[in-house]
């Protein structure tokens, strides 16, 4: 047999991936009980049930708790990269500590103590909001600390000479000048980290909320007991996508926008 | 005519860890004078600028701008940038802000000037260098020159007592310069007082009073423009001269067989 030219090498090798794929398949379509998982994951009764409530509370309430959490982190967050770029020590010091405690221990245990911890410890009651607030505040700050850090340091040195020649202070520099062009810098790893924050306001259900505080995981969750059915949670799924898609579209489009303009 | 002095270096030195980059300077620049810097590149002439409104901090020496120390640790350092213009190689546009926004945000936050006062102003340094029509325009649609020209209308707006000009056009494609060197020339006709680093040998012949060559963080000869450039003294300001005025005729050293370039190479710069 003639040896295989290079083109008919590579033809037959995607052959052969197609083959396994299509055997695979197969494999799943005859094997799986169809019956059954339609009923567990595409129930339309169940699936009725769910609305509207899914949509004007729990949706509306992981959206709340992301913008809570989001709003908080980023005041946090700038303030920790301002602290981390300071020329006091103390204050690199503490704004180092900070970012690496909080994006080394998992959120589940900063919610746990938060939730549970500081109310027993204190005797204080937090509001849930609140707490969810400075949970997911905390957590996001750390990272995007890190984040806000990078896009200051990436605003051109010349920036800052250009605004200290002209009379201003360091401080009005930072204000009007280097922190304006340092936020379009880090607009879209700061729109990846509120996709982070939107899974991770999931985290909620461990605070023991009310009904009317249900975010999606909870709800979805609470259905599945009350139906015995997978529907509520794929439901809960595609909503978090609702959410979830569009952002990371938007930052692919950043991204290219900042390419552009470089 | 007053001839006060604007601009006093004394003894100044300033090192970055090891590397001397300046080693005891002293110049004078009198008010309404124009003053060119030249000299090869690493001859220091831009840290000597900006030691001037202490963008650098000199390593000792003493340096007063129009009376005030601004090597006294005591000084409002702020203060006295805001009487001296400092126009960039780089530009240093603020490219989130439009034109106008340029020029008038240090007005209004370090002068407190109001919105439509700074904006007067603004538009008149904008006509003063021929870009009236850009106002609104961002940075980025702008050409290099245009850029630059921008940038000597923010500083101006600020109705500084003199400008310094670090290699002005440096970065801009040689059909770009002329533009900006006409409005500096006019500058210069209007009694600014200017302390300009440059490679522009015509510009420092024209509008000069004085020039200064340094070289190795020393000044090596200094006098009246036409002279310095016309008929330098020193040897080391002649073979500088030679070399900017005609390049091509500059002594090369003996190369090899020039290099053939590599088929691959060229590709991979086609890749990038």
């Amino acid at each position: 047999m003639a040896p295989l030219t290079r083109s008919q090498r590579a033809r037959a090798f995607r052959g052969a991936q197609y083959a396994l794929l299509g055997a695979a398949l197969a494999v799943v379509v005859l094997l799986a009980d169809w019956e059954r998982l339609r009923q567990a994951f595409f129930d339309v009764e169940v699936a009725k049930a769910q609305f509207p409530d899914i949509l004007t509370t729990a949706l509306v309430n992981t959206v709340l708790y992301t913008l809570l959490g989001f709003g908080f982190g980023l005041v946090l967050g700038l303030a920790l990269a301002l602290m981390r770029l300071s020329s006091v020590p103390p204050y690199r010091w503490l704004a180092v500590t900070y970012i690496e405690f909080f994006r080394g221990v998992p959120a589940l245990l900063v919610f746990i103590a938060l939730g549970f911890g500081v109310p027993l410890a204190f005797e204080v009651a937090l509001d849930k909001y609140a707490t969810v607030m400075l949970a997911l505040g905390l957590v996001g700050a750390a990272y995007m600390a890190e984040t806000i850090r990078a896009g200051i340091r990436a605003v051109p040195k010349g920036q800052m000479e250009a605004a200290r020649s002209l009379g201003m202070s360091h401080g009005r520099a930072m204000v009007s000048v280097i922190i304006p062009q340092a936020f379009r810098i880090v607009l879209p790893p700061l729109t990846n980290e509120l996709i982070l924050l939107t899974k991770d306001s999931s985290l909620v259900y461990l605070l023991g909320l009310s009904l009317g505080q249900y975010e999606l995981a909870n709800f979805g969750r609470d259905a599945l007991n009350e139906h015995k059915s997978l529907t509520p949670i794929l439901i809960a799924g595609l909503l978090y996508l609702m959410i979830t898609l569009p952002l990371g579209h938007l930052v692919r489009r950043l991204e290219s926008r900042t390419a552009k303009a470089s | 005519m007053s001839t006060g002095t604007q601009i006093e270096v004394r003894g100044l030195h300033k090192a970055f860890g090891d590397l001397e980059v300046l080693r005891g300077i002293d110049v004078t620049v009198a008010r309404g004078e124009v003053v060119c810097v030249i000299g090869p590149s690493g001859s220091g002439k831009s840290t000597l600028l900006r030691c001037v409104n202490l963008l650098e901090e000199p390593t000792s020496g003493t340096v007063t701008v129009a009376g005030t120390e601004v090597t006294d640790p005591d000084v409002d350092i702020d203060r006295v940038r805001r009487r001296i213009g400092m126009v960039f190689q780089s530009f240093n546009l603020f490219p989130h802000l439009t034109v106008l926004a340029n020029l008038t945000l240090a007005q209004r936050r370090v002068l407190r000037r109001d919105r439509r006062e700074a904006a007067e102003v603004a538009r008149a340094n904008l006509e003063r260098v021929g870009l009236a029509e850009k106002a609104e325009a961002y940075p980025a649609q702008l050409s290099g020159g245009q850029q630059q020209r921008v940038a000597i209308a923010r500083a101006l707006s600020m109705d500084p007592d003199l400008m310094l000009f670090d290699e002005p056009t440096s970065a801009l494609d040689p059909e770009l310069v002329g533009d900006v060197l006409a409005v500096m020339r006019s500058l210069a006709q209007e009694g600014m007082t200017m302390l300009v680093v440059t490679h522009e040998m015509s510009f420092a012949r024209e509008v000069a009073d004085r020039v200064v060559f340094m070289d190795g963080g020393v000044i090596v000869e200094e006098g009246p423009a036409q002279r310095v450039v016309g008929d330098p003294q020193h040897e080391r300001t002649r073979t500088f001269l030679a070399r900017v005025l005609d390049p091509a005729a500059a002594p090369e050293p003996v190369l090899g067989p020039t290099p053939t370039p590599v088929p691959g190479d060229v590709g991979k710069q086609g890749q990038r």
